[in-house]
């Protein structure tokens, strides 16, 4: 009978063991909070290009995260995107004309959104829009702006040349 | 024409196969909820099946972890990226290696145990006598060894994606240097809940398939050494493709 009591203990500990390292995975190596409550206030931002920002991406302030993106929409009003952000509530001394921009980690890395402080004596609260925004740089666009001014100057060039 | 005639002859057995195999799957699912009275016989097939196989699933993870530690930065480390090393070996294990490498392993391990030992059963005539004794082998022997491989699977996937993820943070963030900070941040950042209920919903299926074939094979081996022999072989064969091809179907469906 002995026996057969270990056995079951045995299977007891290897069931645990298994949902321990399940636990292990779903709160370690994903970003995404089971079961934990949703703390902090919410700011939205409004982006004329958001590029490839997505949801769950940080928002930093001098490089530390202080919250993360909860939704991405497209508002039809004026056809710009409508980014929601959640702030932690440690930071709550954000002053209410710091500006928002979409940053790349990197060369080719994740994008983030980025917060510079403004000199405001009042802060953010919760619902508020930061209205100084700069949007996410899209390298496409840059290239061609660049070659477009590359053809230009060449045009110039040439016509000088002519004279 | 004898090849034609071989082949149609060889088709029919397979799909026959197919078939037998389907309808003792329908038959373990409809017992199943009689073994819930006779937990214990269930438990003690998990323990075989499952706590049993739990050093060789964590040592292969181990190791399976650090290789992918090691080639990954090799390779990463050439265009200046291995930050991204915890990522990439992550989802690969959640996703590919964990479900698949356990299942190959859960057949060589649990399923010729299962197939050899029914299969002996049925050899030494223990089936047999239990029929004889009124008592139905396939709710009294087959159905807990099934039960208890299909509970045991998705327990050793986790537990082998966690172990292999602890060897590739072995390799990667101990011995070669990756800053811990970017290798876990990255790793969160990459790693979705889906990913994770993808390599468990693949353990899953692995173990019911593993399981179903290494109790039919034993169930339906030839009864003397020779066949309880080529039971575990085929236990293993069959196993090990079935994991492979379910594995392709499952990923092209969660793509």
């Amino acid at each position: 009978m002995r026996q057969t009591h270990a056995m079951e203990i045995g299977t007891g500990l290897f069931v645990l063991f298994g949902i321990a390292s399940l636990l292990f995975m779903v709160t370690q190596i994903t970003a995404e909070r089971v079961g934990v409550q949703r703390v902090g206030y919410v700011l939205t931002a409004k982006f004329e290009n958001v590029g490839g920002l997505k949801v769950g991406a940080p928002v930093s302030m001098a490089g530390v995260t202080v919250g993360r993106v909860t939704a991405i929409a497209f508002d039809s009003s004026d056809y710009r995107a409508l980014v929601h952000m959640r702030i932690d509530p440690q930071f709550n001394r954000i002053p209410n004309d710091s500006d928002a921009a979409i940053f790349t980690q990197g060369l080719l890395g994740n994008q983030y959104i980025g917060m510079t402080a403004g000199g405001s004596e009042t802060f953010y609260k919760d619902g508020d829009q930061i209205e100084l925004t700069q949007s996410a740089l899209v390298l496409e666009n840059l290239i061609s702006k660049f070659l477009v001014s590359f053809a230009e100057g060449k045009s110039k060039a040439a016509e000088e040349g002519k004279k | 024409m004898r090849l034609l005639r071989d082949l149609i002859y060889s088709a029919r057995e397979s799909l026959l196969t197919l078939g037998r195999v389907f309808l003792f799957f329908l038959q373990l699912l409809a017992y199943t909820p009689a073994a819930l009275w006779r937990l214990r016989l269930v438990v003690h097939q998990t323990y075989n099946a499952g706590a049993l196989s739990l050093v060789i699933i964590m040592t292969c993870a181990l190791f399976v972890g650090m290789v992918l530690g090691l080639l990954g930065y090799d390779l990463l480390s050439r265009v200046g990226s291995e930050d991204i090393l915890g990522a990439g070996a992550a989802l690969a294990l959640t996703k590919q290696l964990g479900p698949v490498m356990t299942a190959l392993l859960f057949a060589g391990r649990a399923g010729t145990a299962l197939a050899s030992e029914i299969g002996l059963m049925r050899a030494t005539d223990q089936l047999s006598a239990m029929q004889m004794m009124a008592v139905d082998p396939v709710r009294r022997v087959v159905l807990p060894r099934f039960l208890g491989g299909v509970v045991a699977m998705p327990c050793l996937t986790a537990i082998f994606i966690a172990i292999g993820i602890f060897g590739v943070q072995l390799v990667g963030v101990e011995q070669v240097g990756i800053d811990p900070g970017s290798f876990w941040s990255q790793m969160r950042a990459a790693v979705e809940l889906d990913d994770i209920s993808e390599g468990m919903l693949k353990g899953s299926v692995f173990g019911i398939a593993c399981s179903l074939i290494a109790v039919y094979e034993g169930y339906n081996s030839v009864p003397t050494a020779e066949g309880v022999g080529r039971a575990t072989t085929r236990t293993v064969v069959i196993s090990s493709v079935a994991t492979l091809l379910l594995n392709f179907i499952l990923t092209a469906f969660m793509l």
